[in-house]
């Protein structure tokens, strides 16, 4: 019986696979941060899917600490470019 | 439950996550793809709850969905109509980096696969287990954020920080909204003090149970933002000043203890463990209202308008 | 038995989801579908958390589970007036079909 952590890591891979592709593949610039942001997530499934030890031990911290920085720096980043693309189109209608 | 109902469970909640996720990235119109990508964010806070991430699950859907959710939207009411449909790239292209990115996804696999089967709690997993009860807390992420690797979340928030000024250089903020309906009005009134105890709840619970200053900061941030959709002159906000100093007072506090710790004990942010537990709750205090202030300073978008009457300022 | 009637409300809450759903996607306009998403959901989540209350031992649980529904309850009433005000401004036609003291 396939172990949830596994699955769950290979789900993470998938996910940032995909963000990846639309990263590249989209040309609009909101639609690029979220497949940045989808990327994101897809990276902190594998980091909690590896710290997962089943219901009878408990899961490793570390990992959990390093996704929860990760998260609101995902955040930060994401308010930042959203603040840089409205500037910029601020600057194209001049 | 027995094991194999789980599995169901898991298989739902990925394929779920599955959907969600290609419908965010490629959805044909941009306000149903941040819709989706909202909704993507609450049903991962659910999954992190279910790999026993109790504090991860409530920072996602607090700031993952909920203040990353809010700021997209903003930004969509921000746009000129009419850009909303920049053209894909051609079909080729989408082809050629979809097989790329394909193999690249199976090499990874391959590589996560063979590394199963030496999974296994690690050394620092064990030394964090066996110095908890020094640190102060007993909640080991929160014994890990603000204590044994304490540097790394002073330098995080140094980052929320450098956003925010670099939100606030770039230009005005958004122009305020009308004040809101009766109905929305009364429901935010009702909103802002649950999220102010709720947020309060979760920075003391922190120490011992899943919480802790990030979940609370934003919460109170979302009060913030709530109180600012329902228009400024019905619910006073702190102003200008005031959310200036506090988005910088987490960063200071934090720094002023660990040279603290520096002189006492020869090493930066080296608590003493008789004041371990005081100390960290003294940085999350500080934290949270630095955390919900920055939050809500990058959400409103830019430096408040008095900034262009300011005589001698460039842009006057 | 609790067990019984756990799994009955459940699956009854379960049932006014479908109905819920199927509503929002076959119903005409948005209106309508606001009648569906709005009552019939929230009258599944109302059962589900009765379902689920019943499995609770905890009375702090069960008071934040009822808190729960109860914040949903008026986020979605609130959501739907607003949204329902919005698509009025859209189709002025329909506006004029309604009482006089709802517009």
């Amino acid at each position: 019986m396939p172990d949830p952590a596994t699955l769950y890591g290979l789900l993470g891979i998938v996910l940032a696979g995909l963000g990846v592709h639309a990263a590249i593949v989209q040309r609009d610039s909101i639609r690029r941060l979220l497949a940045i942001n989808v990327m994101g997530v897809g990276v902190f499934l594998v980091l909690i899917a590896t710290a997962y030890f089943g219901p009878d031990q408990d899961p490793d911290p570390i990992p959990h600490a390093l996704v929860l920085t990760g998260i609101v720096v995902a955040v930060a980043a994401t308010a930042l470019a959203l603040a840089l693309l409205r500037a910029f189109e601020r600057s194209e209608d001049e | 439950m027995t094991p194999g109902a789980l599995l169901y469970l898991d298989l739902l909640m990925m394929g779920l996550m599955l959907v969600l996720a290609v419908g965010a990235l490629y959805a044909r119109s941009l306000r149903h793809a941040v819709i989706l990508f909202i909704v993507f964010g609450l049903v991962v806070a659910l999954v992190w709850a279910r790999l026993r991430a109790p504090d991860i699950a409530l920072a996602e859907a607090a700031i993952g969905s909920g203040l990353a959710g809010a700021l997209l939207l903003a930004a969509l009411r921000d746009r000129r109509r009419g850009a909303e449909s920049a053209p894909r790239s051609p079909a080729w292209q989408v082809v050629a980096v979809g097989a790329v990115v394909a193999g690249l996804v199976l090499l990874l696999a391959w590589a996560f696969l063979d590394l199963q089967g030496e999974r296994a709690n690690g050394p620092l997993a064990d030394t964090v287990r066996a110095n908890l009860d020094v640190s102060g807390v007993s909640n080991p992420v929160t014994a890990v954020l603000l204590n044994f690797r304490a540097y790394d979340t002073l330098l995080e928030l140094t980052v929320l920080l450098a956003a925010l000024l670099g939100v606030m250089s770039l230009g005005p903020q958004r122009p305020p909204m009308d004040a809101a309906e009766p109905m929305a009005a009364g429901l935010i009134g009702w909103l802002i003090p649950l999220l102010i105890v709720a947020g309060s709840y979760l920075l003391w619970v922190g120490a011992h149970a899943p919480g802790g200053a990030f979940q609370a900061g934003a919460l109170l941030a979302a009060a913030a933002v709530l109180a600012d959709l329902g228009g400024r002159r019905e619910f006073r906000l702190p102003g200008q000043t005031w959310l200036r100093l506090l988005a910088v007072a987490g960063c200071a506090v934090f720094t002023l203890v660990g040279l603290a710790a520096l002189i006492g004990s020869g090493v930066l942010l080296q608590l003493p463990p008789d004041w371990a537990g005081s100390l960290i709750l003294l940085i999350e205090l500080f934290a949270t209202a630095s955390i919900a202030s920055a939050l809500f300073l990058v959400y409103l978008g830019g430096h408040p308008p008095s900034w262009n009457s300011r005589e001698g300022h460039p842009d006057a | 038995m609790l067990d019984a009637l756990s799994l009955l409300l459940i699956f009854s809450g379960l049932a006014f989801y479908l109905a819920g759903t199927i509503g929002v996607l076959r119903l005409p306009d948005t209106l309508c579908r606001l009648h569906a998403v709005t009552k019939a959901d929230n009258l599944g989540l109302g059962l589900l958390a009765s379902g689920v209350l019943l499995q609770l031992s905890d009375p702090l649980q069960m008071l934040k589970l009822l808190l729960i529904w109860l914040l949903v309850l008026a986020a979605s009433a609130t959501g739907g007036q607003l949204i329902a005000r919005h698509a009025l401004d859209e189709r002025p036609d329909q506006r004029a079909e309604l009482p006089e003291d709802a517009k």
